[in-house]
């Protein structure tokens, strides 16, 4: 027996009023009290609306309601983690024990999470993520991919990268670009600096970084494609950004919370959960990625989540695997941002749903109507402390341990259902 | 450069307050005095070791040393091991390339097992910088780190300190040119740190390719032409050039790095006429350094400062066991 769902109904569809929240509207800036009207897995409208008479209210109790958090660029599906985090959605790297370069391999990833988990897989740009011959880019996306990535690395050559772009861009899709010129980092562990030089660790510049935007944003230029740098994390990238914008250039860029709340000296006594990829840097790009986020040139906030054992981790720094598990405390390091008075509530959102969503072409994210039923109750103050043993995560490496924190998403709805 | 020159007021210590460390892991845990503590405890050994032709103290009787080495080594394993049996331990080696190392078994289980045999004192060497903090972390016994990776091989530093103690008396205003691959050095960083908490001026003279950033501070001033960076030195410490950086990576080739960056008698008259030279060995006849000045009979502390790696080593591994032994005021 097949039960149709509410859409296919048509008819009894479930309206659904969440009354009494204070809305995280992406397109304003601090909550303001509303209502969101639901029906079946869409929203329909919110804001100052009356509430039907045949439909069903929730009381939010006076929380924030946001949209879901989709997170662009995670390395596993990892869904206790994400629901903890109030992440409806994941955009999951290419970067896979197969690495997600064909049609299958897609469709399988776009069903891993379903019903109350949403993984939007990104293709692989080139067969094996190698940097040499395209992936079935155009198969891929039929299958469910919503955009293509370069993975964990670079593609150091520059007309592999050129024709990716051209072609990426006549499907379309955004292509996700990882930022450090692989000549200059090639074994690095650690950003160059005296953190380093202290530990005897690999490096490599910082410079790194912006010389694979720049070249890229050239080969934006001629292509015309559109580009999202997954993780920029340095003055000198962030400079290429903002001027590539104001240029019109269709170039985006993501941080993680690690960048700004931690630098490199977080790797002090080789504290290898603090190996990250691209590398913590110095507190002087610290400051300057906090300022990205303040004036707009960030345009969305990844967990970068990549949940890693011991195995991976309890290794000497240089042997052990870049990556650390973020979902639980992407949205209670963000909110840091709102009370730093770095950005809006509404603009946080923004960075967390509204942005993402557009990169990846879905309609979720916002409180507009036709936007998937994905919401969050937040309790935003709400205090905590971040604790390796207690984590929903598939293993416990934040370089967060013991950080109190404050935030959390007491409830979730996926597509009209509260979980 | 940061002021870390700290004049030689020793606190009124005695016991294991004099040295409150369980592991020798690094010099950059110890304080000035600590560093000094060590010399001189290492300074009876060194007479200790040459006085008579029975060397054995058996103080160390009964407990058990593990040299585990993950990296080849020679001249550090048998100081190690000979200092070991000189104190009476019963030593033994563990070298990775004979050991389940090779067959996959991660470092953390193999300092489990180490630990289970019930060592009591671990020297360990690895290619990895921040490994033997990751081992020490995981066992019962004192770790005495004999090099990881570029990071830090402290027994190294000490025993080129009480070398130079010895020949030049003390270490204030003392110039210290430490030249050659100092980027790849964990020599160089054990002895930047080590020299300068002893009120030495530390030069790191390297070509720009082998300086690494930041090295101020670490407490060496950078010098990137050898000529400037021996000049008016009263110690020229050379590094050893691995050969697999030879090949143009860091350095066109050996030939040019002997032209540019070799110790060569011409270029030891740069220095003070009296300039000790060192070298932690094995080394480049040729490359780094001239045989001549190598071989100088007056010039050179190499061979003492193989003599003073046992002495120094004898010192660590006494000091280390003393709380373990149950020795009076280290319990």
């Amino acid at each position: 027996m097949t039960i149709p769902t509410n859409k296919e109904s048509g008819l009894g569809m479930s309206k659904i009023a969440i009354i009494n929240g204070k809305l995280a509207d992406p397109t304003g800036d601090a909550p303001l009290p509303g209502t969101v009207l639901i029906e079946g897995d869409w929203i329909v409208a919110a804001g100052d609306v009356a509430v039907p008479d045949d439909a069903q209210s929730v009381d939010a109790g006076g929380l924030v309601v946001a949209p879901g958090l989709i997170d662009l660029g995670v390395f596993a599906t990892d869904k206790p983690a994400f629901h903890f985090g109030g992440i409806t959605r994941a955009a999951l790297m290419p970067d896979q024990r197969a690495p997600l370069d064909e049609v299958g391999l897609i469709r399988q990833a776009t069903r891993a999470g379903k019903p109350d988990f949403w993984v939007h897989p990104i293709a692989a740009a080139t067969r094996g993520l190698l940097g040499q011959e395209m992936a079935e880019m155009g198969l891929m996306q039929m299958a469910g991919a919503k955009a293509v990535g370069t993975g964990r690395q670079w593609i150091a050559d520059s007309g592999v990268m050129l024709r990716v772009l051209s072609y990426a861009s006549g499907l379309g899709l955004t292509v996700i670009a990882h930022a450090e010129d692989s000549g200059l980092t090639a074994k690095a562990v650690a950003t160059s600096g005296e953190t380093a030089t202290r530990l005897g660790l690999p490096h490599a510049p910082a410079c790194a970084e912006a010389l694979a935007i720049a070249r890229d944003i050239m080969l934006v230029r001629e292509t015309g494609a559109a580009i999202h740098f997954r993780l920029v994390t340095t003055k000198a990238g962030f400079d290429l950004i903002r001027a590539a914008k104001a240029e019109g250039l269709k170039v985006t860029c993501g941080i993680s919370p690690a960048y700004l709340f931690l630098n490199d000296q977080a790797a002090t006594d080789f504290r290898t959960f603090a190996r990250l990829s691209p590398p913590l840097r110095d507190e002087r790009d610290r400051q300057a990625s906090l300022a990205a986020v303040a004036d707009g040139t960030v345009d969305v906030i990844t967990s970068s989540h990549d949940p890693r054992g011991p195995e991976d981790k309890r290794l000497p720094f240089a042997d052990a695997s870049p990556g650390m598990a973020g979902a639980e405390t992407l949205l209670a390091l963000s909110l840091n941002l709102v009370r730093d008075g770095h950005v809006s509530m509404g603009r946080l959102m923004t960075l967390l749903s509204a942005n993402p969503a557009r990169i990846l072409g879905v309609d979720a994210g916002s409180f507009a109507a036709g936007s998937a039923a994905d919401l969050i109750f937040v309790d935003s103050d709400a205090p905590w402390i971040v604790d390796r043993a207690k984590m929903a995560a598939s293993a416990d490496n934040t370089p967060f341990d013991r950080v109190p924190v404050q935030g959390r998403a007491r409830r979730v709805m996926k597509g009209g259902m509260f979980l | 450069m940061p002021d870390i020159f700290i004049p030689d007021a020793t606190p009124e210590l005695t016991g294991r307050a004099l040295f409150p460390h369980r592991h020798l892991l690094s010099i950059a845990d110890l304080k000035p005095w600590e560093i000094r503590f060590l010399l001189d405890e290492a300074e009876h050994w060194a007479q200790a070791n040459k006085g008579q032709a029975r060397k054995h103290d058996g103080r160390l009787a009964g407990m058990t040393q593990i040299n585990a080495f993950f990296e080849n080594s020679t001249r550090t394993l048998l100081s190690f091991e000979i200092a070991g049996k000189r104190l009476g331990a019963d030593v033994v080696n563990m070298a990775a390339a004979t050991s389940s190392v090779k067959k996959g078994e991660t470092l953390i289980d193999t300092a489990m097992t180490l630990n289970a045999m019930a060592a009591d004192v671990i020297v360990i060497r690895h290619a990895s910088s921040g490994a033997v903090r990751l081992i020490a972390d995981k066992v019962d016994c004192p770790v005495l780190n004999a090099g990881d990776g570029w990071h830090q091989h402290p027994t190294q530093a000490l025993l080129d300190a009480l070398t130079i103690r010895r020949r030049k008396g003390s270490f204030a205003g003392l110039v210290v040119a430490i030249c050659g691959d100092v980027l790849h050095s964990r020599v160089a960083r054990s002895n930047m740190l080590c020299l300068a908490a002893l009120g030495a001026q530390v030069r790191a003279v390297a070509p720009p390719t082998l300086l690494p950033p930041e090295v101020e501070m670490l407490g060496a001033t950078p010098f990137t032409r050898m000529d400037e960076g021996l000049d008016g030195a009263d110690v020229v410490m050379m590094l050893r050039l691995q050969n697999e950086r030879m090949d143009g990576a860091f350095i066109p080739s050996p030939r040019e790095y002997h032209a540019l960056y070799g110790l060569t008698p011409e270029r030891l008259a740069l220095a003070k006429p009296d300039a000790l030279v060192m070298h932690p060995g094995p080394m480049n006849r040729g490359v780094e350094i001239s045989s001549s000045v190598a071989d100088h009979p007056e010039r050179s502390a190499i061979t003492e400062q193989v003599a003073m790696g046992v002495a120094v080593r004898m010192a660590c591994l006494d000091v280390l066991t003393r709380s373990a032994r149950g020795v009076e005021g280290w319990a």
